[in-house]
């Protein structure tokens, strides 16, 4: 018996247990498939990480590297090459790496935090032909910074999220020429200074409702064809732009990589891909927790190392056995803002919840009611799908109320 | 001097090869691609048809019906993966059910077994997402699916183990006729052999034509699918087909062996027999009908689309037969060709014979191969004992599919050798998950890289010009 297992670790796995092991836990292992601790980050060598948190600006690795370096002096034992292939709903993890073979480990609680994924290709149904030359923009990232290698020299960049922007700066950086980066939504997914420092900064155009029609080329992408979409997303005929390119990169959006909490029987929320969690982020699943990307797309890492702690600080309570008193609310939002995290609130102290709204939103106020009552108002001169936004409900604001309505409405 | 040179490495030149290799007989298998199973093979609906479809008294007819009946043994031997899964035909109005009569009747005559017409209620009993619009169908038990590129792949694989070779890259551009056979050329190098089997798939009017044959077209039809993640894999068992009309046989839905849920194909001729474009019209086309059969068919757990190529003859039929001396086409081998693969190859057997090739048993051979996918599903003791021997079976590379290393590098050491990202991908199911190999492919090019002894700027998708890597970073770069 374990007290507690962590599975990734990324940002959030490291944090997690740092907070663990501060509240006292002492039997803690980390679970990481990879051949270093610091997930996604190591392949961010980009600057811009850690400005909330630390109030300075890191490279990827250097951010990892502050918590790598704690979880080592605290003495936290983990498991490098090691993927974890099972969860069960009673927390026994099954993994398998080269030293120990195919092992299980019975868990008191378990964190997950196994970061997130790229969309494939597969899933955008894009016509033409299947050559070679077409990444994912993380793909492409972990070929030139991890690997030294360039996946091509004329690029075009399907979708404008944060990796896809990023990696239009690095591949013109590299020597490449990056023709345009095209977004089938009228507004980029990604945060605004990244579109300014990745984009405008080299002039590469940014093409708002496009998107790519049809591939072209054999063996090796020779061209793609891109058009103008509608309101409805849908090409519109005789808008069609042929771009003459070897590459193309899509940055398509990320899916937290779930398949694991699905093994274990955890409910996932339809729109975040992830857990549905209370405020203390803890499954359905009593003693199972996530953090991190697996649980909601973040866009910044000190968000990320934020939530690891509340997970890896309710772990500690749960191992300790620290009751509390529970009631049972249900979030629920309006469609114009997508999810909140947390859906759940079953304790009746200070809750932060955190946010993302559909579209972009200009001059709105965000709403909580209890049923038919008001409990909370702010006003918001601008909101994006891209920034994620956080309000902070008071304990007592809690008081009998079952059900809590996100809106937003006209300020 | 061979005996045998067989054009064509796809599923029913794989499939002679491995018959022939049985007997004493020199044997070389050519094939214009990086890989083998690179045309029809890899790209179809992997279904082992009953056999009610095609017309009585046809080759097709016979040899579906009979290959149908070797499959099971056959993928045994070989280690590759076949389920009777059975399969509908499902109607929805009573045109349809006089249709399915008219195939039961047709199947009875063709000797399919155990075939019977069901109702509503059964249906739903054996498939509770078909659509409530559907009526009838004819339940055909015999049915069954089998993984197609791993059937072509362990074919040739256990031809080359008896001795045959396999010469890739290989394009057959011209064949002479020589005294004691053939000298067949690509524009590089060129062989000699007694026998020559034309099994090139769509081009294989073209290579008869090299030997004098112009008594066939082949017209490209190209058939384009919609493959769904595995968490999509149990929402039909059985195969599910549409009732076949003047339009043609329309979207089918179906498991895969593998467990993912694979949906088309349509059917569009062409010109161009290298074109396997995916296009708009398709993708509505197949989510339209597909939506039809079946509820519920989540598309946004897409995980790729892909096209093949029927290489549909001029006379209607499978053309099997010797035009000329010593030389033997296996033509316009359209569905239910893979079905009929294995039946094929003794049809072609005899016409060798016929031809005046001599057979000898071969004494040692070996009708068995392992099974590409043994460790996978193996237990977890088992595993452990071979990673206790060899630690690369302990480490992951593709998370999707959970391959370790040790398969990738026992699947690039064993024949039909790959040499590309592709050929990993359909030996040991690497990149064939729900990221499509954004995770694992750079790791898997240093391995194909090491293994082959090249630069990683060399490895390449499928051969040719698919190339991965235009350079190393830090280098200048030609506009
Ligand atoms: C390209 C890119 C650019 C970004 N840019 C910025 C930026 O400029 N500023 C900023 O603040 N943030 C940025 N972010 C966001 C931030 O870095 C991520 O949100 C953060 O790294 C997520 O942390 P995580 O621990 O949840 O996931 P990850 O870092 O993905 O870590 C998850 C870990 O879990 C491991 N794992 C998964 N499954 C298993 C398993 N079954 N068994 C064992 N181990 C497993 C993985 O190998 C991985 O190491 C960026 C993200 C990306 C992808
Ligand atoms: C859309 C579709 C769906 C199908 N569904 C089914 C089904 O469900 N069940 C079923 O039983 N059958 C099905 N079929 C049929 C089945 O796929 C084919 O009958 C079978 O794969 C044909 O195998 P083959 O070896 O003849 O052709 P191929 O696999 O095309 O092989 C021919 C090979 O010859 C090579 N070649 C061509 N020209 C040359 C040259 N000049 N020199 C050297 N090599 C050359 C090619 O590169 C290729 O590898 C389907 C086919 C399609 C296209």
């Amino acid at each position: 018996m374990t007290d507690l297992v962590i599975i990734g670790g990324g940002p959030a796995g490291m944090s997690a247990a740092i907070a663990a092991r501060k509240k006292g836990i002492k039997d803690i292992i980390i679970l990481e498939r990879d051949s270093s601790l610091g997930g996604i980050l190591q392949q961010c060598i980009h600057n811009g990480f850690g400005l909330h948190k630390f109030s300075e600006e890191m490279t990827g690795p250097e951010y990892a590297w502050r918590y790598e370096k704690e979880v080592k002096e605290l003495g936290i034992e983990y498991k490098l090459n090691t993927m974890v292939i099972d969860i069960s709903e009673d927390r026994v993890v099954t993994a398998t790496n080269s030293e120990d073979g195919i092992f299980q480990i019975q868990a008191r609680a378990v964190i997950l935090a196994m970061g997130c994924r790229e969309r494939a290709k597969g899933a955008l149904n894009i016509s033409g032909t299947r050559p070679s030359g077409i990444y994912s923009a993380g793909t492409a990232q972990k070929l030139v910074n991890m690997e030294g290698y360039m996946p091509g020299k004329k690029v075009v960049v399907l979708g404008s999220g944060d990796i896809g922007l990023i990696m239009a700066r690095r591949m013109t950086l590299e020597g490449a020429e990056v023709k345009a980066v095209c977004e089938l939504m009228p507004y980029s997914g990604g945060l605004a200074r990244n579109i300014e420092q990745c984009l405008n900064d080299f002039s590469i155009p940014l093409k708002l409702s496009h998107t790519v029609v049809k591939i072209h080329g054999e063996n090796r992408v020779e061209g793609i064809t891109i058009a103008r979409v509608d309101e409805r997303r849908k090409p519109i005929k005789g808008t069609e732009e042929y771009i003459e390119c070897d590459t193309l990169l899509l940055s398509v959006g990320l899916i937290p990589e779930n398949e694991l909490s699905k093994s274990a029987g955890i409910t996932l929320d339809a729109s975040t891909n992830g857990a549905i969690v209370d405020q203390d982020r803890q499954t359905n699943c009593e003693g199972i927790f996530a953090c991190g990307n697996v649980l909601h797309v973040h866009d910044l890492v000190d968000f990320v190392s934020d939530e690891a702690e509340i997970a890896g600080i309710s772990a500690a309570d749960y191992i300790n056995n620290v009751c509390e008193e529970k009631i049972n609310i249900n979030v629920k939002t309006d469609g114009k803002i997508r999810y909140t995290i947390p859906q759940v609130i079953t304790k009746k102290k200070d809750v932060t919840v955190y946010f993302r709204v559909s579209d972009v939103f200009r001059n709105k106020k965000i709403c909580v009611y209890d049923g038919k009552r008001l409990v909370f108002s702010k006003k918001k001169a601008k909101l994006a799908p891209g920034e994620m936004e956080s309000i902070k409900l008071m304990g007592d604001m809690l008081d009998n109320s079952t059900e809590l309505m996100f809106k937003l409405e006209e300020a | 001097m061979y005996d045998v040179a067989i054009i064509g490495a796809g599923v029913v030149g794989g499939m002679v090869a491995r018959t022939l290799s049985a007997y004493n007989l020199k044997i070389c298998i050519l094939e214009k691609e990086n890989d083998v199973a690179s045309g029809a093979t890899k790209a179809n609906s992997a279904i082992v048809h009953a056999g009610f479809d095609a017309k009585e008294g046809t080759l097709k007819a016979k040899l579906n019906v009979e290959g149908s009946k070797m499959m099971e043994k056959v993928t045994k031997e070989l280690g590759v993966k076949y389920k009777k899964n059975g399969s509908l035909v499902i109607g929805f109005n009573e045109e349809d059910k006089l249709a399915i009569e008219e195939l039961l009747e047709r199947g009875k005559i063709n000797g399919v077994e155990g075939l019977r017409i069901i109702e509503k209620e059964e249906i739903k009993k054996l498939e509770p997402n078909i659509s409530d619009n559907v009526t009838v169908a004819l339940y055909a038990p015999t049915g069954a699916i089998v993984c197609p590129y791993e059937l072509c792949i362990a074919a040739v694989g256990n031809a080359m183990d008896n001795g045959a070779d396999l010469k890739l890259n290989f394009e057959v551009s011209s064949i002479e006729k020589e005294d004691e056979g053939y000298k067949i050329c690509s524009e590089k190098e060129s062989i000699k052999a007694k026998f020559v089997v034309n099994a090139a798939g769509v081009f294989s009017d073209e290579i008869a034509k090299m030997a004098g044959d112009s008594s066939f077209t082949i017209t490209p039809r190209r058939g384009q699918y919609i493959l769904l993640d595995k968490e999509c894999g149990n929402l039909v068992s059985h195969t599910i087909f549409r009732t076949p009309s003047k339009m043609g046989k329309g979207i089918l839905v179906s498991p895969t062996v593998d467990g993912n849920l694979l949906t088309g194909p349509t059917s569009v001729d062409i010109e161009d027999k290298e074109d396997v474009s995916c296009t708009p019209e398709c993708f509505e086309k197949i989510i339209k009908e597909a939506n039809e059969n079946v509820d519920g068919i989540p598309y946004n757990k897409t995980i790729t689309s892909f096209c093949g190529l029927r290489a549909t003859g001029s006379t209607g039929d499978f053309i099997i037969n010797s035009p000329t001396h010593r030389f033997i086409n296996v033509a316009a081998i359209e569905s239910p060709g893979l079905t009929a693969s294995p039946a094929i190859a003794e049809m072609v057997k005899e016409l060798l014979v016929n031809e005046g090739v001599k057979l000898t048993e071969k004494e040692n051979y070996n009708p068995f191969r392992k099974a590409m996918h043994a460790f996978r599903e193996a237990t977890i003791e088992e595993k452990n004992e071979v990673i206790k021997k060899d630690k690369s079976f302990g480490r992951i590379i593709c998370r999707c599919e959970g391959v370790s290393e040790g398969e990738i590098l026992e699947a690039i050491r064993t024949n039909p050798k790959p040499t590309d990202l592709d050929g990993v991908k359909r030996r040991t199911r690497a990149q064939m998950g729900r990221c499509q190999g954004g995770f694992c492919s750079p790791y898997i090019i240093s391995l194909l890289a090491k293994e082959l002894n090249i630069p990683c700027e060399d490895v390449t998708k499928f051969g040719k010009g698919s190339k991965l890597i235009t350079g190393r970073t830090g280098e200048e770069i030609e506009r």
